[in-house]
């Protein structure tokens, strides 16, 4: 399974890689906004994204829409400090499967991507 | 700006110290700041906000609680740039769970980092500033909230 990493933050996107457990999840493009990552999508096509909202030139809430008119399968994870019920809800009706608020531990990480991973196979 | 307002950070900064900091910040007592450039301590995440509430979130911290939390998070590279890195990042956290308690018409920028003295950047007279100190692992940082 192939995962991308889109946070503005370096230290996220290294600390989404050093904490994921998932046995054959493997980071394969990480972007610092909306605009990288979906430059880098088409060309890499992760199986899930974890997707930051807050970032410059392109948020979060924008680039999940597209990546999904790109692959309508694509499991993405929203991980942001937007702790609101509305942002969570506006994200997931634009395509995210999951919302996960910062900050967040190696466990909540890994149960978010256990539970997304399995729904997905699961169909 | 409340003491219920107030409350609202000083939630944000425990609950991030807490969970990421591995160990829980010693919050201070709030008070109000006519010059926040005293409180400046080296590096500063600044957050813009605007619509329903306008003006602006710091979190200051010195290099060593940068550093500090940089490897507690597991990050071995304690570099200026990932010091900046970190102290926005705090200050997005903080300001971004606020939004649990403001709504989304509490919209916060990315962050915005000074190192050094805020010279140039201060808080507007009109606004009342409240400076909550905090002590993570000895420690000293300060969380600075100026909003109408």
């Amino acid at each position: 399974m192939k995962l991308m990493i889109v946070d503005d933050s370096n230290i996220i996107r290294k600390k989404i890689e050093r904490s994921t457990e998932i046995e054959g999840l493997e980071v394969v493009a990480t972007a610092g906004n909306g605009v990288e990552a979906l430059e880098q999508f088409p060309k890499v096509r992760p199986d899930i994204v974890t997707m930051d909202l807050t970032m410059p030139e392109m948020g979060g809430i924008e680039c999940v829409e597209k990546m999904v008119e790109m692959d309508p399968n694509v499991v993405i994870l929203v991980i942001s400090a937007l702790s609101d019920k509305a942002t969570a809800i506006e994200a997931l009706k634009k395509g995210a499967n999951g919302f996960l608020c910062k900050p967040f531990s190696e466990q909540e990480l890994n149960r978010a991507f256990r539970e997304l991973l399995g729904e997905a196979t699961n169909g | 700006m409340d003491e219920t307002d107030l409350k609202v950070f000083i939630e944000g900064a425990t609950h991030f110290f807490s969970h990421m900091g591995g160990e829980p910040a010693e919050i201070g007592t709030p008070y109000l700041a006519s010059n926040c450039n005293s409180e400046v301590k080296g590096f500063t995440g600044i957050i813009g906000v605007t619509g329903k509430r306008r003006g602006s979130v710091y979190f200051t911290a010195p290099s060593v609680l940068l550093k500090v939390l940089l490897i507690t998070l597991g990050e071995e590279n304690t570099s200026h740039e990932n010091m900046c890195d970190m102290v926005g990042e705090v200050a997005n956290v903080i300001s971004g769970n606020a939004r649990k308690d403001f709504g989304s018409d509490f919209l916060i920028s990315v962050p915005i980092v000074v190192v050094g003295r805020l010279d140039k950047i201060v808080v507007p007279p009109e606004l009342r500033s409240f400076v909550v100190p905090i002590t993570w692992k000895s420690y000293d940082a300060s969380l600075v909230i100026a909003l109408e």
